[in-house]
């Protein structure tokens, strides 16, 4: 897997998560967590809303339409943005 | 938080290296573990292990690490995988694969484990098994199939040295071919049996430049081919200039519980003898966590003297290896020699400088205390 910049890089056509990892609640913490392997990603309400809809059904238009039914202001270059990192910590896998 | 204030903040740890046993098939001679291994007699129950797996989801542990020696050596290794995932913990079995049957792939992967860490030795079977003192690769291969057969993400993971490192390449190519969703490629430590071993383990520079490119290549390779795997490679830090965060800081993420069921900051801790050892049978794991001298030694920055005490990368790196640090020196508190700006970086200079002098029959393959050396090689 290259590195590149993450603008080329883009998003996976039909995110999901990647493998072995798990998305959970943790009550002790009071926060959305992702578990991966090697790692622990706490992850914030944005990050967590998006990761809930990467379930390897959704494009990134379905993900973004998901998102603006529920939030306002949200920005389809965000969300390009946060799917490239979470791909780039192998959050995220293509669907 | 104000340094001044108050010298550290202490948060709920994240993971828990469970080192189940300290029994193993192999020997290798970089092994993690300690010189003084544990014998059977003293490890854990299962009762006594799941109390400690309670009581680390109780302070805040998601992450269990089922690790050894060789954890399936436990018979009660689905037990306590069940009883981890049952917490919600995620659970990753470490493994040499040996003993790994398709059977067992699949009561773990029941039992929730939702990962497995395979190690490899080399590319192929002589060498592999040489250095493992023991036959085992085609034992691992076969379990790499049953991994993923039970549908198990796979992580391979390999430690180069200088026996192997050469071969980089096609042990990336073997665990790509194993199915592994991740490749870790670690160079070799140099704590405990590292240590002792360090003079036939250290590459050389020549040697770790030609690692690195077979690292991208293959990285390219792999990618062209598809999705390809997620490929880390972890350099000695003997060959950086400066030191790596260890453990992301002194009891700050993570703890380690021996087989005997000593609880550390991190799994080389045990070499530090300032320090007095809490155990879990004596001490609850949250007064250990939050309140224990060993603990709190080298928390925050307090602790340190120059030049890390006024180093901006203090925040980042911690200081190096408090392990790492007490074994070149014998002073825990002291920058860790592979930094630049160490007083001692001499120590690492003059061990780069013999890179390459001895041969590798020379190395010392870990082997278990004498009295226990019949229980071990009874194995599973």
């Amino acid at each position: 897997m290259t590195t590149g910049p993450t603008a080329a890089v883009g998003p996976a056509p039909a995110p999901r998560l990647g493998p072995g990892v798990r998305f959970t609640h943790d009550a002790a913490r009071a926060a959305d967590l992702l578990l991966l392997p090697e790692k622990v990603l706490v992850l914030n309400t944005t990050a967590a809303a998006v990761l809930a809809l990467c379930d390897g059904s959704r494009g990134l238009d379905e993900i973004t339409a998901a998102l603006k039914d529920r939030y306002e202001h949200v920005n389809r270059q965000d969300v390009i943005d946060l799917l490239a990192r979470l791909e780039q910590h192998r959050a995220v896998a293509h669907g | 938080m104000a340094e001044a204030d108050r010298p550290w903040e202490v948060a709920a740890p994240f993971g828990l290296l469970a080192e189940l046993t300290h029994r193993c098939p192999l020997h290798c001679p970089y092994c993690a573990n300690p010189i003084q291994l544990t014998p059977r007699a003293d490890e854990l129950t299962t009762a006594q292990w799941k109390d400690v797996i309670s009581q680390a989801h109780a302070i805040g542990v998601v992450q269990l690490h089922l690790s050894g020696g060789e954890p399936l050596a436990r018979a009660d290794l689905p037990e306590l995988a069940f009883h981890a995932r049952s917490s919600g913990a995620y659970v990753n079995l470490v493994t040499s694969g040996v003993g790994l049957t398709r059977e067992r792939a699949l009561l773990l992967a029941d039992r929730g484990v939702d990962h497995v860490q395979l190690s490899l030795q080399d590319a192929d079977a002589g060498p592999a098994d040489y250095v493992a003192g023991a036959r085992a690769h085609q034992c691992k291969l076969a379990a790499a199939k049953a991994i993923t057969g039970a549908g198990l993400p796979l992580t391979v993971n390999i430690v180069l040295h200088r026996g192997n490192i050469g071969r980089t390449a096609r042990i990336i190519d073997l665990a790509v071919a194993l199915g592994a969703d991740r490749v870790e490629l670690a160079n070799a430590q140099f704590y405990g049996w590292g240590l002792l071993n360090r003079s036939t383990l250290l590459p050389t520079r020549d040697q770790l430049d030609a690692s690195l490119v077979a690292v991208e290549q293959a990285r390219t390779r792999h990618a062209a081919a598809g999705r390809g795997p997620h490929i880390v490679h972890v350099v000695s830090d003997y060959y950086a200039g400066r030191p790596k965060p260890c453990m992301d800081g002194w009891a700050r993420r993570q703890l380690t519980v021996t087989p005997s069921g000593d609880v550390l900051p991190c799994p080389g801790a045990s070499v530090i003898r300032s320090l007095p050892v809490e155990n879990a049978l004596r001490r609850p794991l949250a007064e250990i966590w939050y309140d224990s001298e060993a603990f709190n030694a080298f928390r925050g920055t307090g602790w340190m003297s120059d030049p890390c005490r006024s180093c901006p990368s203090r925040h980042e790196d911690f200081g190096g290896c408090r392990c790492q640090a007490f074994h070149l020196t014998g002073d825990a508190a002291r920058t860790d020699p592979v930094c630049r700006l160490s007083p001692d970086r001499a120590l690492i200079d003059s061990a780069l400088a013999q890179a390459g002098g001895l041969p590798q029959a020379d190395h010392v393959m870990r082997t278990p205390p004498v009295a226990d050396a019949r229980t071990a090689s009874e194995g599973r």
